[in-house]
């Protein structure tokens, strides 16, 4: 018999489990699925809500399911009229404190309060009392609070300190008057928040939505006056699907294209090229620094939330932050100068938008000095679950359309490009042009293994030119942390870093479609299947490297010249500033 | 050497007619004869209540009292005691165990008869602020005999032994909780001390350290070298000044006598303390939020496993025990755990701390054997309830202890039998209620400051809690409902059975309790719009009675104008316009007004 099992009784029926676990894990492998509520299994235990007691023999109250460890011998009982009460009264003493608008939430129909009070049976309340009520934050660019939908579960408060390493939300106040806000409640606007979105990814109810944007672009959409442009980012092909219940990975490509064009766009453009050309930017970038010493490591800024969190905790190493634009902001660049150029239109006539996995790019489109020519590049930026929501409201067969291709010229992608939404992508497709415009020599294993996969820090070593470069990817704003403490207390250690503000990188967007009934938010199958539709994008094309796109080649010969020329860099190139974050003075952070 | 004495002189009145200063002014010149005033000082003390024995000295260390001193003894404890050390056991009163001493202080009266002082054994006898005093009365020797004559081991044996349970409220084994922490192999291990008191109307740990600092921080180094810490922290709420600077004091003094620090008493064990300040959470009394407290991080309670004692603060092994556990473990130390276990009952042994108070004769600070029935506390300790007035419960374990009533009143205290009948030893808060008290209201009083203290984590606390007071609210505004007392009941026992941590899982307690011993009252209320205590002022009207001689005092402070009348004749009330506040009622000499 295996050592490491005990057997465990869960509703006088006897299991075998590995010892160690929670009685919860134990019991979701026995098939019982306790009903649970501030529980996600990428975040510390809170046992918070108290939804997922249980009854253990012996025990004088309920067990907490989700931080209890399973013991030799213990008799269990999750589903006992005791229990069903308990749970049930629990619920309700959340819904009696929750405004009674589900008709009119955001997240209506996938709310896990709303689901779970069906599931308990809630038919009627008992408890009615005083209701909370606070104002909106509306202030952020990315995020929206509602303290009101909040039910304290604390999944954003650990996403944003345990994950993302923000620490921009806590608890704050005591008892009935508890609720999470920023530190010294600032608006959103004027705090450390990154607007990575992932508090909307962990939120089970409506307390954290991006700020909308979808009736801005609907009225606009009608505007006659204008051109319409769109690009939509990698990762939202590969999730998208699933706001209209398709398994998670499929790619919808070619019917975004076409919901794109029925919905009014009259130019749809994807964001893979605009990777294409971060590649060469970026690459070149890169070896620029090789070859003239520094400064190193060359640290990627294509990430939005990343970009605000550097500029905050980082201004140290603005230094070592790629100049070069994100892809979205690359591609609105162009809209407005080489293309208006290339098809006679103004540029003022030029409605930008972005359909992104990404609330933080809403705040990126809105930083002044990506501005081209005094106009606002990227006009309009939407999330998945906004295009998504855009798609079902404008009455699109989205799941039967007939896929369409992208407009060219600022359309067709390598498979580089494609790799863009997951961590690792930037680094695999950076290594594979580097490589050839270093040694003059084709790269012929391109799939690097050693930074694909959702480790937090992934490390790997490539040989160019006889030379070995040192490269670490990280995703998560909390593993981004690491690895730039690691810079900085050696800044040699690494030539070349990755990050992505976002686990998983932008498949794992906050800004992709909510988890169904049946999912948990950021589960790691659904990344995973979202990578691999990515990965097979890839595998898929003839072309699989950045500088080998011919409209990449053609666009340096017609407008920009070469990479790092002063065309590229006043249309593909930034700078950063620090931004000491109100409140909060880190005793690393050198004030500029 | 000549050995270092500081002896005590009684300054009382009777010592000094029967010769005390007399023989003080000899003691002197004696010691200048021999070159001891170096050495030996001399220090007066109030009365040691031994009145009929005197003149009375005290020589420390050692403790030796000597009485009925005549002119020729002073040059024989010379010699004999402060030169050669040999105590004179002819001119000695007899010597027992610790805790007596404080009984031979203060004498025998009713409401220290009693009692029994362990704890509180120096309270009220040494200067808090002086080592020398502490040390005089065998201060850390339990310490000394620690590190020299037992392994850590065998102190961690003696304190379960000794059967000592948590003072804090929850009466975990101390024993336990001290061997599963020694167990541990990670370090830094720490100890903590828990000062958080936040009990309303409980002092019995701001009088501990103010009475007699360095007791705590001789058992938290015991414990430091029982389980292997070398680092020890006192978290004490910041609303008490007087005892953080106490123990700031003691923990200073101690460190420059080599009893804190590197190599304490000379030997390989370190340890030292440091101070952290609550700021004032009632919640960071329990042990993980004021873990979280001192890591810098909001006090919010986690779940448990794992304990403290595996993973505490800094994710470190830490052994977190009461300031009143604390003060007993030198007791336990120098007079064994043998001696301990015969104080007390079966299940609690020991003493336990209350602080006294509500509608009771003598309020304060006491100190009992456990098992004292609560009857000897309210009425031979307390000396009854005042005015006349009919006992109607008592409340026991803090706000969130239940209300027993006078059938319970012969309930030996300890935590068992207070569990039993629906309350708990908590940390020892006692109020007496008589029965000008509604037990609805009561009830909403304790409530309402647990439910404003949640501290908002759970939602069976944060949510709960708050619809039990606003049920408990319009029962005593006489807006109850039918069904109100069942849905009390119902979250109440789902608060207790599903909160996270203790403050939940006891907050329901006095309405529980109440509604089980006097849900007559909560009816009444509901169906019948009535307060029998009159306490609800949303349910009582003020009348005026015949015995109104019309003196007009009552129109005069009635802020409302809600009452007429010409002077000398009988005054009237108009309910219409009465806003119930009561002032015409306190005001009236002549008992003319009556609640009805």
């Amino acid at each position: 018999m295996d050592n490491n099992k005990i057997t465990i009784t869960i509703n006088d029926r006897d299991y075998q489990v590995v010892a160690g676990q929670t009685i919860m894990q134990a019991a979701d492998q026995c098939g019982y699925h306790i009903p649970r509520l501030c529980y996600h299994p990428k975040l510390s235990i809170e046992g918070a809500c108290r939804v997922c007691i249980v009854q253990v023999e012996g025990a004088k109250n309920h067990v907490a399911s989700c931080a209890c460890p399973v013991a030799d011998g213990m008799k269990i009982h999750t589903n006992t009229k005791e229990l069903r009460q308990a749970r049930r009264d629990i619920v309700e003493l959340l819904l009696d404190n929750h405004p009674e608008d589900c008709h009119t939430c955001e997240r209506d129909g996938n709310c896990e309060l709303q689901r779970l009070a069906y599931s308990m049976g809630i038919r009627h309340r008992h408890f009615t009392g005083e209701r909370k009520h606070y104002e909106k934050d509306l202030s952020g660019a990315s995020v929206i609070r509602d303290p009101d939908k909040c039910i304290l579960c604390g999944r954003c408060v650990r996403m944003c300190s345990e994950i993302q390493g923000v620490h921009c939300l806590t608890q704050a106040h005591r008892g009935f008057n508890t609720v999470v806000m920023p530190a010294y409640n600032l608006p959103f606007a004027e705090t450390v928040c990154s607007g990575c979105g992932q508090c909307i990814n962990v939120c089970p109810t409506a307390s954290f939505v991006e700020k909308n944007h979808t009736q801005e672009l609907f009225e606009t959409l009608s505007d006659k006056s204008l051109v319409k442009v769109a690009q939509f980012a990698p990762s939202v092909r590969a999730a998208i699907g699933e706001a209209f219940g398709l398994a998670a990975g499929r790619n919808m490509e070619g019917e975004l294209i076409a919901a794109m064009r029925k919905m009014g766009f009259d130019y749809v453009f994807d964001t893979q090229f605009a990777a294409d050309l971060t590649i060469m930017e970026e690459g070149s970038e890169f070896l620029e620094r090789i070859q003239s010493g520094g400064p190193l490591p060359l640290i990627t800024s294509c990430s939005s939330a990343w970009m605000k969190y550097m500029e905050q905790f980082y201004p140290d190493l603005i230094d070592n932050i790629s100049t070069a634009k994100s892809p979205m902001s690359m591609a609105s660049a162009l809209f407005k100068t080489y293309w208006a150029e290339k098809m006679d239109i103004a540029p003022k006539k030029i409605l930008s938008v972005a359909a992104m996995c990404c609330t933080a790019k809403k705040y990126e489109a809105a930083r002044p000095e990506l501005d081209v020519n005094g106009m606002r590049a990227t006009d309009i930026v939407v999330t998945t679950r906004e295009m998504a929501w855009m798609i079902k409201s404008a009455g699109i067969d989205f799941v039967n359309i007939e896929p369409e291709k992208p407009d060219t010229p600022l359309g067709l992608s390598s498979g580089a490009g494609a790799i863009f939404g997951v961590t690792g992508g930037v680094m695999e497709a950076a290594v594979r042009t580097a490589y050839e415009l270093y040694t003059g020599e084709t790269l012929v294993d391109i799939e690097m293994a050693a930074i694909r996969g959702f480790q937090g820090i992934k490390e790997a070593t490539v040989t160019i030119d006889g030379k070995d470069l040192r490269l670490v990817v990280a995703h998560g704003l909390g593993n981004a942390h690491q690895v730039m403490e690691m810079v900085r207390e050696d800044p040699s250690r690494f030539h070349f870093v990755e990050i992505m503000g976002c686990p998983g990188g932008c498949i794992g967007g906050g800004g992709q479609p909510y988890a169904t009934a049946n999912s948990i938010p950021l589960d790691e199958e659904a990344l995973r299947l979202r990578a691999q539709a990515l990965y097979d994008l890839d595998r898929g094309k003839t072309i699989r490297r950045s500088h080998d796109n011919p409209d990449i080649q053609r666009l340096y010969k017609e407008f920009l010249g070469r990479p790092l020329s002063e065309k590229a860099h006043e249309l593909l190139h930034t700078h950063y500033e620090a931004h000491l974050p109100k409140g909060i003075v880190s005793p690393n952070l050198k004030v500029v | 050497m000549t050995a270092t004495y500081r002896i005590i002189v009684c300054d009382g009145t009777t010592c000094i007619n029967s010769g005390a200063r007399r023989l003080t002014a000899l003691l002197k010149e004696h010691l200048d004869k021999h070159d001891l005033t170096e050495t030996v000082t001399i220090g007066l003390s109030g009365c040691l209540g031994m009145c009929d024995k005197g003149p009375i000295m005290v020589v420390n260390p050692g403790y030796t009292i000597y009485g009925g001193l005549s002119e020729a003894d002073i040059p024989k404890i010379v010699e004999e005691h402060l030169i050669k050390g040999q105590p004179i056991a002819r001119l000695a009163i007899q010597e027992d165990h610790l805790y007596n001493r404080f009984f031979r202080v203060f004498g025998d009266d009713k409401f220290f008869g009693h009692q029994m002082r362990i704890t509180l054994r120096n309270c009220g006898i040494i200067d808090p602020e002086s080592i020398d005093d502490y040390l005089s009365l065998r201060g850390y020797e339990a310490l000394a005999k620690a590190i020299t004559d037992m392994t850590p081991e065998q102190v961690v044996a003696e304190v379960e032994s000794s059967g000592l349970r948590g003072r804090g409220g929850a009466g975990f084994s101390t024993g336990t909780k001290w061997k599963f922490t020694a167990a541990q192999e990670a370090t830094p291990k720490y100890v903590i001390c828990n000062a958080d008191e936040g009990d309303p109307g409980a002092f019995m740990d701001r009088s501990a350290i103010e009475g007699d600092p360095h007791t705590i921080v001789e058992g938290m180094a015991i414990a430091g070298y029982a389980v292997g810490a070398d680092k020890g922290i006192v978290y004490i709420r910041a609303e008490y000044p007087l005892a953080i600077r106490r123990i700031t004091k003691a923990i200073e003094d101690a460190r420059a006598h080599g009893l804190l620090g590197d190599n304490v008493l000379g030997s390989d064990f370190s340890f030292d303390i440091e101070i952290r300040l609550g700021a004032g959470a009632f919640v960071c009394g329990e042990e993980t939020a004021l873990i979280h407290s001192i890591e810098g991080a909001r006090g919010m309670p986690r779940p448990r496993p794992p304990y403290p004692s595996v993973r505490g603060l800094f994710g470190q092994p830490t052994l977190i025990n009461n300031v009143e556990t604390w003060a007993n473990i030198p007791v336990i130390i120098l007079d064994g755990a043998n001696w301990f276990k015969t104080v007390g009952t079966e299940t609690s042994k020991g003493t336990k701390v209350f602080a006294l108070a509500g509608k009771v004769v003598n309020t304060g600070l006491i100190e009992v054997p456990m098992g004292t029935t609560l009857r000897e506390i309210i009425y031979d300790i307390g000396g009854g309830i005042p005015q006349g007035k009919t006992f109607k419960a008592v409340q026991t374990g803090g706000p969130s202890g239940g209300c027993l009533p006078e059938e319970y009143l012969d309930t030996p205290i300890d935590y068992d039998s207070l569990a039993k009948a629906g309350s708990i030893m908590g940390s020892g808060g006692m109020i007496v209620i008589d029965e000008d008290s509604c037990m609805v209201d009561i009830a909403k009083f304790f409530l309402e400051f647990t439910q404003n203290e949640s501290c908002g984590k759970c939602t069976p606390c944060r949510e709960g809690t708050k619809r039990m007071l606003e049920i408990l609210t319009r029962i005593t505004e006489g807006k109850g409902q039918n069904g109100d007392i069942e849905k009390l009941e119902r979250l109440g026992h789902m608060i207790i059975k599903s909160s996270l941590c203790g403050l939940g899982q006891s907050a329901p307690n006095p309405v529980l309790s109440t509604i089980k011993n006097f849900r007559v009252e909560y009816e009444e209320h509901i169906t019948e719009g009535k307060c029998r205590a009159r306490a609800c002022s949303n349910l009582l009207t003020y009348e005026i009675i015949d015995t109104c001689v019309g003196c007009g005092a009552c129109r005069k402070v009635c802020p409302v104008a809600a009452i007429s009348g010409s002077p000398k004749k009988e005054h009237v009330i108009d309910q219409e316009k009465c806003v119930k506040c009561g002032m015409c009622f306190n005001t009236c000499k002549f008992d003319a007004i009556a609640k009805v």
